[in-house]
C-alpha cells in the first residue's frame, strides 16, 4: 500500500489549496442533501407527529412501515424516482431526470422515513408527558400535534441533522438520478466512487476526508444543540 | 359566564375493562364550598377527579353539569406533577388562554396578570421547566386560574412538594377559592385537609362512606372506615 501515503499527502495539498473544483463539489452536495432534507421535513415532521398522536385506522400498520423504510436502499429508491422522472414516467415531463432538482427529490424520498420514524418517537415520548394536560386544556388533535412539534424541536433538529448525514453519505440515489454529470450533478460521494474506479484516488481520499469531517461536525452540532436545550429549557 | 352547577354525578362507576375503580358514586357539587376528597391510596381519589373533569367517561352512570350532559369550558384540573411546556412561565399561562380562544391581544397581558396573582411576575420570563416544583405548580395554578374558571379541580396538588413550597400553593388555592371558584381537591394530608377543606368526601375502596363538614369530620367520623382511616394516621 505506497498509494496511501502518497495519496494521502496529495489529498491534503487539495484541501488546503481549496481547490475550485473541489469546492463546487462540496457545495452541490451540502446545497442538494440540505434541501432534501428541508423538503422531506414539511411532510415527514408532521407525519411522525401525527402517528405519535393521532387516533385513526391503520395507525399500527402505518408506524410499522415507515419504521420499517428507515433502512431502505438507496439505489432502490434511486431507481423508483427515475422510474417516476424518466421521460416515459409519470412525472417525465417536468424534464428533472439528471438535474440536482431530481437529487433532492431522491434524497428527501430516502429520508422521509427516518425522519418520521424519529419523529414519530421523540413526539410520543413527550405526547406521555403532556397528554392529560393538553385534553384537559381542551386541545385538539390538531393543536396538541403542533404543540409538541413545537415542544420538542430541540430534538426534532437532531432529528434532521441525523436525516442530513444520511442524505449527504449515500451515493446510490444520487448516482441514478443524478447521473454524475461533471459539473451539474457531480457531488461527494459520486466522485468518491468515480475517481475511486479511474484510479485517481487522491481526489477520492480528499474528497473522502472532507466527507468525515463534515459528519464529524453534524454530529457535534447535534450534540451541543441537545446539551444547551436541556439545560436551558429542562 | 352560564351557570354550570350543580355537578351531579348520578350512580356512577367505573371499571376499565372490568376491573371495579368506583362503584355507585352520587355526588353533587354546589357553587362556592371547599371540598375535600380524602381516602387511602388507590382509593379512587385520583379517578374520580378525572372523571368530574372530564378526562375519563364513567362506565356507568351519569354526569351532567347544571342538568347539561356536555363539559363545560369553565372548569380547570390541576395535576399532582405539573406538566410545563417548554417555554417561558408567561408563555405556559397563554398557552391556556390560547386554547380557551382567548385573543392573541389579550393573552400576554392576562397571563402576566395571573402570574402576578401566584406571585411569581418576577420569574415570567424563565423557562418554566427549570423552575422549582413548588414554582411549577403555581404556574400551573396561574394556568387554571387565567381561565377564571368556576370550579377547579386539584389532585394531590402539594404530594411531591416539601413544606414550604406546599404551603405557598395552598396560599394561591386559598386566593382562587377567595375569588369566587369553587374548588375540589383530593390529598392525604390530613393537616391540608384541615387547613383547606370545608367539607370531607371521604372514599374508601372505591366508594363513597361519608360526606361531612370538615368541622365535625375530623371529631367525629362518621363512617368506620374513615375512623380507621384517622386512627392509622400518622401524628
Amino acid at each position: 500500500m505506497r498509494d496511501l501515503p502518497d495519496s494521502l499527502s496529495t489529498a491534503l495539498g487539495l484541501v488546503a489549496g481549496v481547490d475550485a473544483r473541489l469546492l463546487d463539489i462540496v457545495a452541490l452536495s451540502l446545497r442538494v442533501s440540505l434541501s432534501a432534507v428541508l423538503l422531506s421535513a414539511l411532510l415527514a415532521l408532521p407525519l411522525g407527529a401525527l402517528l405519535a398522536v393521532g387516533n385513526f385506522a391503520g395507525r399500527r400498520t402505518l408506524t410499522v412501515i415507515v419504521n420499517g423504510f428507515m433502512g431502505l436502499p438507496a439505489v432502490v429508491v434511486g431507481l423508483l424516482v427515475y422510474l417516476l422522472l424518466s421521460r416515459a414516467g409519470p412525472l417525465g415531463p417536468l424534464g428533472l431526470l439528471f438535474t440536482p432538482a431530481a437529487m433532492v427529490i431522491a434524497q428527501a424520498v430516502l429520508v422521509a422515513p427516518l425522519l418520521a420514524a424519529l419523529t414519530r418517537q421523540t413526539v410520543a415520548d413527550a405526547w406521555r408527558e403532556y397528554q392529560e394536560q393538553l385534553h384537559s386544556l381542551g386541545a385538539t388533535t390538531r393543536q396538541a400535534t403542533a404543540t409538541l412539534l413545537w415542544d420538542t424541536r430541540y430534538s426534532l433538529f437532531t432529528v434532521m441533522l441525523a436525516g442530513f448525514g444520511r442524505a449527504i453519505a449515500e451515493v446510490g440515489a444520487v448516482m441514478i438520478v443524478g447521473g454524475n454529470i461533471d459539473g451539474v450533478t457531480r457531488v461527494m460521494t459520486t466522485t468518491i466512487a468515480l475517481e475511486t474506479s479511474k484510479g485517481d484516488l487522491p481526489l477520492a481520499l480528499a474528497l473522502g476526508l472532507i466527507l468525515i469531517a463534515l459528519v464529524l461536525v453534524i454530529n457535534a452540532l447535534a450534540y451541543v444543540t441537545g446539551a444547551w436545550a436541556q439545560r436551558r429549557l429542562g | 359566564m352560564p351557570n354550570i352547577f350543580p355537578l351531579t354525578l348520578n350512580r356512577i362507576g367505573f371499571a376499565p375493562n372490568g376491573v371495579p375503580v368506583l362503584a355507585d358514586i352520587d355526588l353533587r357539587i354546589e357553587a362556592g364550598a371547599r371540598s375535600v376528597i380524602l381516602g387511602a391510596n388507590g382509593a379512587g381519589k385520583s379517578v374520580l377527579m378525572r372523571l368530574m373533569h372530564g378526562l375519563l367517561k364513567p362506565t356507568a352512570g351519569e354526569i351532567r353539569w347544571n342538568a347539561r350532559e356536555s363539559r363545560p369550558a369553565a372548569q380547570c384540573l390541576v395535576f399532582q406533577r405539573p406538566v410545563m411546556l417548554r417555554r417561558s412561565a408567561l408563555a405556559n399561562v397563554a398557552y391556556g388562554l390560547k386554547l380557551a380562544g382567548v385573543p392573541h391581544t389579550r393573552r400576554n397581558l392576562e397571563a402576566r396578570a395571573a402570574l402576578e396573582r401566584v406571585g411569581l411576575a418576577h420569574l415570567a420570563d424563565r423557562p418554566a421547566r427549570v423552575l422549582s416544583g413548588g414554582e411549577q405548580q403555581r404556574v400551573a395554578l396561574a394556568r387554571a386560574w387565567a381561565l377564571d374558571p368556576r370550579v377547579l379541580f386539584l389532585d394531590e396538588p402539594t404530594a411531591s412538594l416539601d413544606p414550604a413550597a406546599a404551603r405557598s400553593v395552598e396560599k394561591v388555592i386559598v386566593d382562587i377559592h377567595g375569588a369566587g371558584t369553587s374548588i375540589v381537591m383530593t390529598t392525604h394530608n390530613l393537616g391540608q385537609a384541615r387547613r383547606l377543606a370545608d367539607e370531607i368526601i371521604f372514599l374508601h375502596a372505591g366508594r363513597i362512606t361519608e360526606r361531612t363538614p370538615a368541622a365535625e369530620f375530623f371529631h367525629r367520623p362518621r363512617s368506620i372506615e374513615a375512623q380507621t382511616f384517622l386512627e392509622g394516621e400518622l401524628p
